[in-house]
């Protein structure tokens, strides 16, 4: 194996790494959402301090990379999806502390009503698994995979579609919530960008791979 | 393709019973700059020599198929006529060592008793000089011997003198191999330069001179052409295996 084969090698493995700690970082921020969990929102928080120093790491070894071994082809689209990835999942890292930091600044326990009527709970066991999905498209650089999530993402973008109405019946029955609700809500929006992000990271494996370029394009089209 | 310059259909050439290149297909078309790269022994070279046909003059080399320089068989015309309209550079700087800077720019000339007068090769010299980007740095040095210049400025009087006799196309082979990175810098801006005048077919081994400085890149492998494309496209998206083994490092 060339040098070069190895350094991306251990790249790929870095991002991985970084993978599996914004996976943590969102299943973290479920548990503490259903819990009504500060600790574990905190926890959060402080975790994210090591997201960010994985991306500027992983960016470092990229920039090593193009200027050392001036990779072309396949190593020169991985490279660059790489960079994308990296910002894609580090995005996905900061989702997950607002979550906990909507947490912490909320008064009161969510309500499981509130939880069923909005259907965040489901929303959110959907972004965590788009974003498996995506990770085991890149470990076994598959790109059916990835195509996967065009229309996984639909599910979220329905439920945060419906978010609005969803809020406003459930606040006549209980004004109480307000706060909560609003919260949920929030939560909502960010969860639909987990999704957007999986679908952004979907499209980058597909250019390594393939060397299409999917973005602004009907992707269902694509497929 | 429009604006070819130089084609091959099926082309074939030997060494003996050696098959050296193996029916190669290409259309190079006018004023770019063709980059031919590949492995040591996969025919580049010799399929730039049959070019200009310089291949058969090795004992036991033989050719078969068209070449077609402006849709006219280069094999149909004098040998002495194809060189004129397609000239060529080598790997080592060669300038004629007994030769000033002044006569080494017009060795093509004298060396096929083509007489001029004075101003004329004058003129030529001026010009062909200054297409290769030495002018300024020997104008007030002409009567010296070529030898005496940088292996990077020996490098541009061998282009001047190929440009001198007023060719269409440009073979070089592995121009800059010998070069420091500064007289190869220099020479590849000259590439870009001379492009707009010239067809240019550049083998070389260095892979990243060749995304630099052409516009199409073939592919040889094993006398095969295995791929040819838009240079761009073959750095980031190459169609062949071969050529993405070559290119990443992953030939075994």
């Amino acid at each position: 194996m060339s040098q070069l084969e190895h350094e991306l090698r251990s790249l790929k493995d870095e991002v991985i790494d970084m993978w599996k700690l914004v996976q943590s970082q969102l299943s973290k921020a479920l548990s503490a959402l259903i819990n009504f969990d500060k600790d574990l929102a905190r926890e959060i928080v402080m975790v994210e301090k090591r997201v960010n120093g994985a991306e500027l790491q992983i960016d470092r070894d990229c920039e090593d990379i193009l200027a050392l071994y001036c990779p072309v082809a396949v190593d020169l689209r991985f490279l660059l999806a790489v960079l994308k990835i990296n910002t894609n999942l580090e995005r996905t890292g900061d989702i997950a502390e607002g979550i906990a930091k909507l947490i912490l600044e909320t008064d009161r326990p969510f309500p499981q009503e509130l939880f069923e009527a909005t259907k965040i709970i489901e929303m959110f066991h959907e972004s965590e698994q788009m974003v498996q999905q995506i990770l085991d498209a890149f470990v076994n650089e598959d790109s059916s995979i990835a195509r996967g999530i065009f229309v996984r993402d639909e599910l979220l973008d329905d439920i945060n579609r419906r978010a609005n109405d969803l809020i406003t019946d459930y606040l006549q029955q209980y004004p109480q919530d307000l706060h909560q609700a609003l919260n949920v809500i929030s939560i909502i929006r960010r969860l639909e960008r987990v999704g957007d992000q999986a679908e952004n990271i979907a499209e980058e494996i597909i250019f390594y791979i393939e060397a299409k370029v999917l973005k602004h394009t009907n992707k269902r089209i694509q497929e | 393709m429009e604006n070819t310059i130089i084609s091959s259909r099926n082309f074939n050439a030997y060494f003996g019973n050696v098959h050296a290149v193996k029916n190669v297909n290409i259309d190079i078309p006018k004023n770019n700059v063709v980059a031919v790269m590949g492995p040591s022994g996969c025919g580049k070279t010799t399929f730039l020599r049959c070019i200009n046909r310089l291949h058969e003059l090795t004992p036991g080399a033989t050719s078969n198929g068209k070449m077609l320089l402006n849709n006219e068989d280069v094999y149909e015309l004098s040998p002495i006529l194809v060189r004129f309209k397609i000239g060529m550079v080598f790997q080592r700087p060669n300038p004629f060592p007994n030769l000033s800077i002044y006569d080494n720019v017009i060795a093509g000339y004298k060396l096929n008793g083509i007489k001029l007068q004075k101003k004329e090769r004058d003129q030529i010299v001026e010009s062909s000089l200054t297409k290769a980007a030495l002018w300024n740095e020997v104008k007030d040095t002409l009567h010296k011997k070529g030898t005496f210049l940088s292996g990077g400025q020996q490098q541009r009087l061998c282009i001047a003198r190929a440009i001198a006799m007023e060719p269409e196309v440009l073979l070089l082979d592995e121009p800059t191999s010998a070069l420091d990175p500064i007289s190869t810098a220099s020479i590849e801006a000259l590439l870009y330069e001379l492009k707009k005048n010239y067809t240019l077919v550049l083998v070389t081994h260095n892979m990243q001179q060749a995304a630099r400085v052409s516009d199409r890149t073939a592919f040889f492998y094993l006398g095969e052409l295995a791929e040819y494309n838009v240079t761009k496209e073959m750095f980031t998206n190459p169609k062949d295996k071969r050529t993405q083994n070559y290119i990443t490092g992953r030939f075994s």
